[in-house]
């Protein structure tokens, strides 16, 4: 069934073509089977599987990587980094010609190599985290499906194959969300993540529409060069409906409230999916569809907006959070806002936000595992109010966890430094008066970073312990777990600066996102902005470090509007239940009553005239004539009647 | 191969099993249910044979056969399948032994019935009218039960078979009959209301189509042959009329809002396998004879009335998924999920391209797979718990992992998450319209998320959550899917599966019938608005 599609000839400048994968490159679809394969063996095998399933779901991740590993070394031989393999016809009606097809380019396999291995060390991680539940094959069923729904979504060569990974994945977030299904406020909070996630999904869906409706394809080559032939209102539209989806599958505003009550999913999800993963998915939508979005101007600045907007967002309400989990999931909010931020400023920043989206992959998941660490050993206390002083229990939770706190604030030379640095740098780059307001928002939200941060960080592990009473003796967490925090620790250290390092992802992205435009002059120099940020990250984690190193209230205390407003997710919570919730509730409470009464009185009258007046009717209805035969043979009495009728000519 | 006369056959012998089934003593149950299954089976594997022997790009209509019936009427008994009515002939064939499997003991007598438990004093619940009364007369018997399911089997396919006006007619009316009966004598609470009440729409439709098969006949040249019909020209004024004759008859059997309120009733009262059946199937009469009767004979008429049928598609798409939010009972919230599901079918069918066509008709298969898995699912949960009513549940998952998890999967197949069959057919729908329609498509758009939520909300109702206390007082609640059950439930999900990755079998039988219908209308598909990429590789 495997088809490799002929070697397209050389074409001019402007078009995008893919060459045909051959040799090795031909087998890129076992990235997606091996984990569909494993999840449905666990997932159909039932408890037959359940002694060694979870080495199954860990096995097939890992097998991944290694395929993934050895296709990007003979990706990187390639002349033409950019090889898709046609697997069948998915739809084929009319004009419309869908291939079930992959795309693997230097902008696939980097998330390949992201997903599989970062999902690697999650998977084994999980494989101890998860060693008291009675679920774990689901668990790691579950885990499974969301890989290779995953790796469908970014090895795709058109947009319903996107598409198509997008709402798996969606599917896949759902299950682990509220995998503890028992519990209300897990169910509730997975069909909160899948209904808003769907909402961008029609988005997206209607994009696609679009682009078939205009140009007669979903293939990514043939819209991308396509693009240039559409207007310009055409071209916001579409890449405003794409936007829709981004911000839905990434938490961004406006449907960034999903996320945070994602995190009633077990940690390994939150740390898999809803940090390193998953809600990058939106990034990868705009990176993907660059030919869209960089073909105008207002667009662009729409995607710089919502992610400079949502990155505030997160920084202020991660900074009155209390929940480690929540803290860390308004971070991940904010962190894509930077993504966002760098993926709308276009050109060269289009690298910046995937190299800084690979660095936060693995210091986010670091610092998500940790807190399961942290979490593990103090009874699944998730209140960091209740932490404290916990540097001398677990001394590797506590070291590793380090390492990603300075990653994320970005404190040179660790990842972070190289990764969200050039992205504020570049947002001082713009033309007019709006870099200073997008550059001082990526300026201001570094100090609020540093800050939230660093009183997470501080409020767990030093000051005094403010433990509950249940708790005598923390304990580090066994090996299985930390080895995975050790390995991230090192990638949130190194990763950044080997990205960075003679441009060595930038260029290796080159053939996606274009050429860098030449040398860019910023309002601020480029020392200069490094100064700055370096100084405002100092001073908002010196802040944090002076306010919490003793420790704080063990409830939350009295606070004024801001800290208020922060702790109720800025009442976004609020205005989605006023203005969707309740009055939707009460809309099909309304039709249901005006379905029962209205609608069905109404017809019943109707078929009461017609059936020659409602006291028959309602003799029928209440059961005084049994018997059918009535009705029929009324039936074909008027058809006999009838064609006498017309046999004598009365009609004709 | 090709000379066989597969389509009366096909219609012949059900009602031959029916007749063996009801004529064996009343006293072997067991033996009634098996031979009833087995007939399925062999209707089956015909259907295969005949799916396998149809020429896919060859004639439109194929295994054409024609007998004199009533020569001064020119009635014959014509039969023929196009693309269309071929794929229905196999839900059809497929559905049925599924059904009678599933339908296993939904006939015995009472003593078995798990509602026992239910009726004890300790439930402090009133008797809802949603309750599920699963007690039935103890005159009800078990071989008519099954022998109902194959007679209805054999008019369903007469329906689809029929290629004369006439013939057609005469099933659309008889199929009512056995579903009257498995409605009102086997059905739950308030089965003689809502077998009535369906009994009357359908027969009120029937017969203002029954006044424009007349017309047709008259104004045709005294003909009720479709082919020859199909050639002739009828004038506007005349065509509307006998195009809202027809149409008002399919839109009561489809339904479409605002004709849909007997639907809720007859599939909340309706045994879970009869209901699997009249939605999955019978009500495909409706859209089926739309695309079979009023596009190809009244196309002018078909093109004015357009806006007006898309309208309704898309108002019971919204409609439908909103009331289907606000439904208490298991059953009812299926139906209505389904009348969104006919919204959607509907605006397929009157976009008028290829794409749209093409997916309406996958539409009607599909949903018969995804809502037949629904309803016997559901019906396979209502039977354990004694009750419809989605408050008697709450937290099943914990007791039976496996028949919520197949509830799961027939919800998402019902929301058409890729991966499943009806993504494909919706995605076709919504694409087509788009091209031609934008604002429809944009509103049936938003269908998608509506029915997430009633998807989402029924399942975290039922299975998810703390658990019922009242559920593990149940004994039936305490048994998950036994063989035969997995057995019902298996090729479903296989089916919805290789549906959902490779359509391309099932569209390539689809499309040239309904590119012939297009032709039939005059209507072609609007080119890319930009094109580039399609002038480039022309």
């Amino acid at each position: 069934m495997v088809e490799i599609l002929a070697n397209a000839p050389a074409e001019p400048a402007g078009t995008v073509t893919y060459a045909a994968a051959a040799g090795l490159l031909g087998s890129v679809w076992l990235l997606v089977a091996i984990p569909l394969v494993s999840a449905a063996v666990l997932l159909l095998l039932g408890r037959r599987a359940d002694r060694w399933g979870h080495w199954l779901g860990v096995g097939a991740v890992g097998a991944a990587f290694v395929l993934g590993l050895t296709y990007f070394f003979q990706l990187r031989d390639l002349e033409n980094k950019s090889v898709e393999l046609s697997l069948w016809d998915f739809i084929a009606v009319g004009d419309l010609r869908v291939d079930f097809g992959l795309l693997f380019d230097p902008l696939a396999a980097v998330f390949v190599l992201l997903i599989t291995g970062v999902g690697f060390l999650i998977h084994l991680y999980a494989v101890e985290y998860m060693a008291h539940d009675a679920g774990r094959r689901r668990f790691f069923g579950y885990f499974n499906l969301f890989v290779a729904a995953m790796l469908l979504l970014v090895l795709g060569n058109n947009y319903v194959m996107l598409y198509f990974g997008w709402e798996g994945v969606g599917l896949a977030s759902y299950l682990l969300i509220s995998f503890w299904y028992e519990r209300p406020s897990a169910a509730t909070a997975g069909k909160k993540a899948f209904l808003m996630n769907r909402v961008g999904d029609a988005g997206l869906a209607i994009g696609i529409f679009i682009m078939f409706a205009t140009l007669g394809t979903t293939q990514y080559d043939e819209v991308f060069t396509g693009v240039g032939s559409l207007t310009a209102s055409t071209v916001l539209v579409l890449g405003l409906l794409l936007l829709l989806g981004a911000t839905g599958k990434s938490g961004q505003f406006p449907l960034q409230a999903w996320l945070p009550d994602a995190m009633e999913g077990p940690t390994p999800v939150s740390a898999l999916i809803h940090a390193a993963t998953m809600v990058t998915a939106g990034v990868y939508l705009i990176a993907r569809s660059n030919p869209i979005f960089s073909a105008n101007s207002t667009l662009q600045l729409v995607v710089v907006s919502v992610g400079a907007l949502t990155l505030l967002i997160g920084c202020v309400i991660g900074a009155a959070k209390d929940d480690i989990k929540r803290v860390l999931a308004w971070s991940t909010v904010s962190q894509i806002g930077y993504m966002f931020l760098g993926v709308g400023l276009g050109g060269g920043a289009y690298a910046l936000a995937i190299i800084h989206l690979l660095a936060h992959g693995f210091f986010k998941a670091n610092m998500f595992l940790g807190a399961g660490s942290v979490m593990h050993g103090m009874n699944d206390q998730v209140d960091i109010r209740r932490f404290g002083g916990l540097s001398k229990h677990m001394k590797i939770t506590w070291l590793t966890f380090a390492t990603g706190w300075l990653a994320i604030i970005g404190i040179p030379p660790l990842s972070g430094y190289f990764s969200k640095e050039p992205i504020i740098a570049a947002a001082f780059e713009r033309e007019d008066w709006t870099a200073w307001l997008f550059g001082g928002a990526a300026l201001l939200g570094a100090g609020l970073t540093a800050f939230y941060m660093t009183r997470l960080f501080v409020l767990t592990f030093h000051g005094p312990a403010r433990w509950t009473e249940d708790i005598a003796h923390p304990h580090e967490s066994p090996k299985l777990m930390t080895i995975p925090l050790i390995l991230l620790a090192a990638g949130s250290v190194l990763a950044g600066g080997l990205m960075a390092w003679n441009d060595g992802v930038a260029s290796w992205l080159t053939p996606v996102l274009g050429e860098q435009s030449g040398e860019a002059h910023g309002v601020l120099s480029h020392s200069m902005i490094t100064v700055l940020s370096i100084l405002v990250t100092v001073v908002g984690a010196g802040l944090a470090w002076f306010l919490f190193r003793a420790g704080t209230a063990t409830a939350p205390q009295p606070a004024g509007v801001l800290v208020t407003a922060a702790r109720r997710n800025l009442y976004t919570d609020a205005f989605n239940e006023a203005v969707f919730e309740k009055p939707g509730i009460f809309l099909t409470r309304a039709l249901v009553y005006l379905d029962n009464r209205g609608v069905d009185g109404l017809v019943n009258g109707l078929a009461a005239g017609v059936g020659g007046g409602s006291g028959r009717l309602r003799r029928l209805q209440t059961g005084f004539v049994r018997s059918y035969a009535t009705s029929i043979l009324t039936g074909a009495l008027l058809v006999v009647a009838a064609f006498l009728a017309v046999e004598a000519g009365w009609l004709a | 191969m090709s000379d066989f006369p597969f389509l009366s056959v096909l219609t012949v012998a059900p009602l031959v099993g029916a007749l063996v089934v009801v004529l064996l003593p009343r006293t072997r149950p067991e033996l009634a249910k098996q031979v009833a299954f087995g007939w399925s089976l062999l209707v089956l594997a015909l259907s295969v044979v005949m799916w396998v022997t149809w020429q896919t790009g060859g004639d439109r209509f194929q295994f054409r056969e024609s007998y004199p019936w009533i020569p001064n009427w020119g009635v014959n008994f014509t039969f023929a399948a196009d693309g269309i009515a071929l794929v229905m002939l196999m839900l059809i064939a497929v559905l049925v032994p599924l059904v009678i499997l599933a339908s296993w003991h939904d006939a015995d007598k009472p003593s078995g019935a798990p509602t026992a438990t239910d009726r004890q004093p300790g439930a402090n619940r009133q008797e809802g009218p949603a309750r599920a009364g699963i007690l039935a007369s103890s005159r009800r018997s078990v071989p008519v039960y099954f022998a109902l399911l194959l007679v209805l089997e054999c008019t369903m396919i007469g329906v689809f078979a029929a290629a004369d006006v006439f013939l057609f007619y005469v099933f659309f009316e008889v199929m009512l009959v056995p579903m009257y009966f498995l409605i009102g004598s086997y059905g739950g609470h308030q089965r003689q209301y809502a077998a009535v009440k369906f009994f009357l729409y359908s027969l009120v439709g029937g017969l203002f189509m029954l006044a424009a098969v007349i017309g047709l006949w008259v104004v045709g040249g005294k003909t009720f042959d479709w082919q020859a019909l199909s050639q002739v020209d009828i004038s506007t004024g005349t065509e509307r009329w006998l195009f809202l004759g027809f149409f008002l008859a399919f839109a009561i059997k489809a339904p479409f809002f605002p004709f849909h309120t007997w639907l809720p009733d007859a599939g909340g009262a309706a045994p879970a396998g009869a209901a699997a059946l009249l939605v999955g199937v019978l009500d495909k009469v409706g859209t089926f004879g739309i695309l079979r009767y009023c596009l190809p004979l009244f196309p002018d008429a078909a093109k004015q009335f357009a806006p007006w049928a898309l309208a309704l598609g898309v108002i019971g798409i919204v409609y439908a998924a909103l009331l289907a939010v606000g439904q208490n009972d298991l059953k009812r919230l299926v139906s209505y999920t389904s009348i969104a599901h006919f919204g959607f079918i509907g605006v397929g069918i009157f976009a008028f391209t290829t794409q749209a066509g093409t997916g309406a008709v996958l539409y009607m298969v599909n949903h018969g797979l995804a809502t037949g898995l629904l309803f016997l699912v559901v019906g396979m949960l209502i039977a354990r718990r004694g009750s419809a009513l989605i408050s008697d549940f709450g937290g099943a998952g914990k007791l039976v992992p496996v028949l919520a998890g197949v509830l799961f999967f027939a919800g998402l197949a019902s929301l058409a998450l890729p991966g499943t069959a009806p993504f494909i057919s919706e995605f076709l729908v919504l694409i087509g319209t788009f091209t031609v329609n934008k604002p429809v498509a944009v509103i049936a758009t938003l269908g998608i998320i509506l029915a997430a939520a009633y998807v989402l909300w029924m399942v975290q109702r039922t299975t998810q959550g703390t658990l019922n206390p009242a559920l593990t007082e149940v004994d039936g609640m305490r048994r998950d899917l036994n063989l035969r059950e997995k057995v019902v439930v298996a090729p479903l999900i296989v089916l919805l599966v290789l549906l959902g990755f490779y359509p391309k079998p099932v569209t390539d039988v689809i499309n040239p019938a309904v590119q012939a219908t297009m032709q039939d209308i005059d209507r072609t598909d609007p080119a890319p608005s930009v094109g580039t990429v399609q002038e480039a590789s022309r």
